[in-house]
């Protein structure tokens, strides 16, 4: 009724009422829109800064990579170079039969194997990973819908098997996970950073905001192996190996002045570029994990035991027949009766008779002292993750026939690095150098273990090993002085010795200045021959004759053919 | 007092216009550094790969190949070396 008088122009009845309530209620309203920019302003505002910032700004993560190894001449030994992941969810992917065949080639798959991991529905699938940046692009180029790629690093190692159980190796996303790689994870690795940038409207970014977090890049390591010099220990090793018909293998060179691990073989070998399906087992690096009882190579530290505490001169008469020595209910035997020789002669001729004679006339404890201070069953401390102990007990718990056979190698056990190290004695004059597979600046100072007099005595002995009448004239090496001991042990299976063995030569030269210290061990030669002298010294001798040669040490002795004993008057070592 | 004004009015503009140009050509060079880094990057990537293409084709036991198959080389008998004494000269 209102309504029609006041489209008649009426005037319409006045409500004192009406406009206070219109403009408050206007009022109101504007209030509330008031209320809730300054709410949207102040309070509530992270949806909307974030909605703005993701206009104009972009969080960009810096990469970084891992660190090189290298080798002493900063040859490089490992390095990260940047590939591509192509992934997909396979139900995304959209490709005609061609593209796919197309796709394959380039990818380098079999069409089958392609197709095999497109058929996984809707799960995450890697089609290829580390695949090289070119092969990528040309992937994107193919124009099929669903793929995507994700940026990741590869480690390559140019050695290849030769470098392999030094090096490790490292796992997704470039972790360490065996040998260095591992042990210097954190020195290695980079972390990658982030930072906040704003971008034009053609996504460039045109300004810095912010640095979320720096990266930080992975720092390069130097090792102390010579590449060249390992190079040849392996393949001086795999020539033994072979043509022994040997089960494994180790070889360790040092240097004598600074204790650096220059080069560090075994075998069996793999390949860390491609290692599907390579046994864990390959993977171990022997020559600082495995331990074995040394045999004979362990009589000069006996011998050094004995000359230490003033009982024998090296001129002193030993009766070693007739070729055995009982001492309790075991007997020790020679198996190559000698008759009487002299302290050097049982280090020449590596009599067990002698040097278990020798041994019973110290005290446990001397001899203790001497095998302890030259790193036996202590970890030689390399660096390197996983290596072991060794095994000597202490001398209060040594029965008269554990000291026997102690001082020729049995019921003792060494891992191929401390043996090499331990030489560390005589090669120099009585020190023992600290051994390190990471490069040293300068000469490394040693700890004295025994007297200058008695290194030399036992130098002495030790070349007349490699000279004829000695275990070891195939140790000889043309041009220079060369020292050492052959070792030949029975395994220990289950407690049980076992006619299998282990060979084993350790050396250094030349001997008129020590520079190198080689050991080489062969685990079982399964050919016709087993002793040290005959399977691991030649191996000794052409790695040495070639190392001090690429090194340029001056030669000691006139370049001459070695000279060998006439067939058949090869003087057996006892084992 | 309106001249002073002026000036500064005019002052300003040009201020402002100077602000705007050089936060372009900040910027610009912005977008040229990033260009530049990402360039610098992609050769220390190259650098890397080099290396190892370097070390790859020099693995001693690749030089040791040729030098024996190809250029036919061998090392001398002990009897065919003579060592001269070392004066340098």
């Amino acid at each position: 009724m209102t309504a029609a008088n006041t489209l008649r122009g009426a005037t319409p009845p006045r409500s004192w009422l009406r406009a206070p309530l219109l403009f408050s209620a206007l009022i109101a309203l504007f209030a509330l829109l008031m209320a809730r920019a300054l709410y949207l302003q102040w309070i509530d505002n992270e949806f909307l800064q974030e909605q703005g910032s993701s206009r104009y700004s972009r969080d960009l993560e810096v990469p970084a990579h891992r660190g090189r190894i290298l080798d002493r001449f900063g040859e490089p030994l490992a390095i990260s170079t940047p590939v591509k992941a192509i992934w997909a969810w396979p139900d995304q992917v959209v490709a005609t039969p061609a593209q796919l065949q197309q796709l394959a080639s380039v990818l380098d798959l079999e069409p089958r194997v392609l197709a095999a991991r497109l058929a996984g529905g809707d799960d995450f699938v890697y089609l290829k990973r580390a695949v090289a940046p070119e092969v990528a692009a040309r992937v994107a180029t193919l124009g099929i819908k669903g793929l995507h790629d994700d940026d990741e690093y590869r480690r390559y190692y140019p050695g290849g098997e030769v470098m392999s159980h030094v090096l490790g190796f490292t796992g997704d996303h470039d972790v360490g996970q065996e040998g260095i790689e591992l042990a210097q994870q954190s020195w290695l690795g980079g972390a990658p950073g982030s930072r906040r940038v704003i971008i034009n409207r053609r996504g460039e970014a045109v300004e810095d905001v912010a640095n979320i977090r720096s990266p930080r890049e992975g720092r390069d390591l130097a090792l102390s192996i010579d590449s060249r010099l390992q190079y040849l220990a392996y393949r001086e090793l795999k020539a033994a190996v072979d043509s022994n018909q040997a089960k494994a293998g180790g070889l360790v060179i040092l240097d004598t002045r600074t204790g650096e691990i220059l080069a560090l073989a075994n075998l069996p070998s793999y390949n860390p570029n491609n290692r599907n399906h390579v046994a864990r087992d390959r993977m171990r690096n022997r020559a600082l994990t495995d331990i074995f009882e040394p045999g004979s190579t362990l009589k000069p530290f006996t011998i050094a035991a004995a000359l230490e505490s003033g009982k024998v001169e090296p001129s002193t008469i030993i009766d070693t027949a007739p070729g055995t020595l009982t001492i309790g209910t075991a007997t020790i035997h020679d198996a190559h009766r000698e008759g009487a020789l002299s302290v050097e002669q049982v280090i020449q001729k590596s009599s067990n008779v002698g040097a278990a004679k020798i041994a019973l006339s110290l005290p446990a404890v001397a001899m203790w002292d001497t095998l302890s201070g030259a790193g036996f069953g202590t970890p030689p401390k390399t660096g390197f993750p996983g290596e072991v102990s060794g095994r000597l007990r202490p001398a209060k718990s040594w029965r008269p026939i554990e000291q026997a056979t102690i001082a020729f190698g049995h019921g003792i056990s060494v891992n191929l690095v401390q043996l090499a190290r331990a030489y560390s004695l005589f090669a120099t004059d009585g020190e023992l150098k600290p051994v390190t597979l990471f490069k040293e600046a300068g000469p490394v100072a040693g700890r004295p273990v025994i007297r200058p007099a008695t290194a030399r005595a036992v130098r002495h002995m030790l070349e007349m090993v490699t000279q004829p009448g000695g275990t070891a004239p195939k140790a000889q090496v043309p041009g220079y002085r060369v020292a050492g001991k052959t070792g030949t042990a029975h395994k220990l299976e289950g407690g049980v010795y076992v006619n299998k063995y282990v060979s084993s030569f350790v050396g250094f030269a030349p001997v008129s200045n020590p520079r190198l210290i080689i050991a080489v061990m062969i685990d079982e030669p399964g050919g016709s021959q087993y002793y040290g002298g005959n399977v691991a010294a030649p191996a000794f001798s052409n790695v040495m004759g070639a190392a001090l040669r690429l090194l340029g040490v001056p030669t000691d002795a006139p370049i001459s053919q070695p000279q060998l004993p006439a067939d058949g008057a090869d003087v057996r070592e006892e084992t | 007092m309106v001249r002073l004004n002026l000036l500064l009015l005019a002052t300003l503009v040009g201020c402002a216009l100077s602000l705007v140009t050089s936060r372009h050509q900040a910027r610009g060079l912005f977008v040229e550094l990033e260009r530049e880094q990402a360039l610098a990057r992609g050769f220390e990537v190259e650098h890397g790969q080099l290396q190892l293409e370097q070390s790859t084709w020099a693995m001693p036991a690749r030089i040791e190949k040729i030098a024996r198959e190809q250029l036919k080389m061998q090392l001398p008998a002990p009897g065919r070396v003579h060592v001269l004494d070392g004066v340098a000269r």
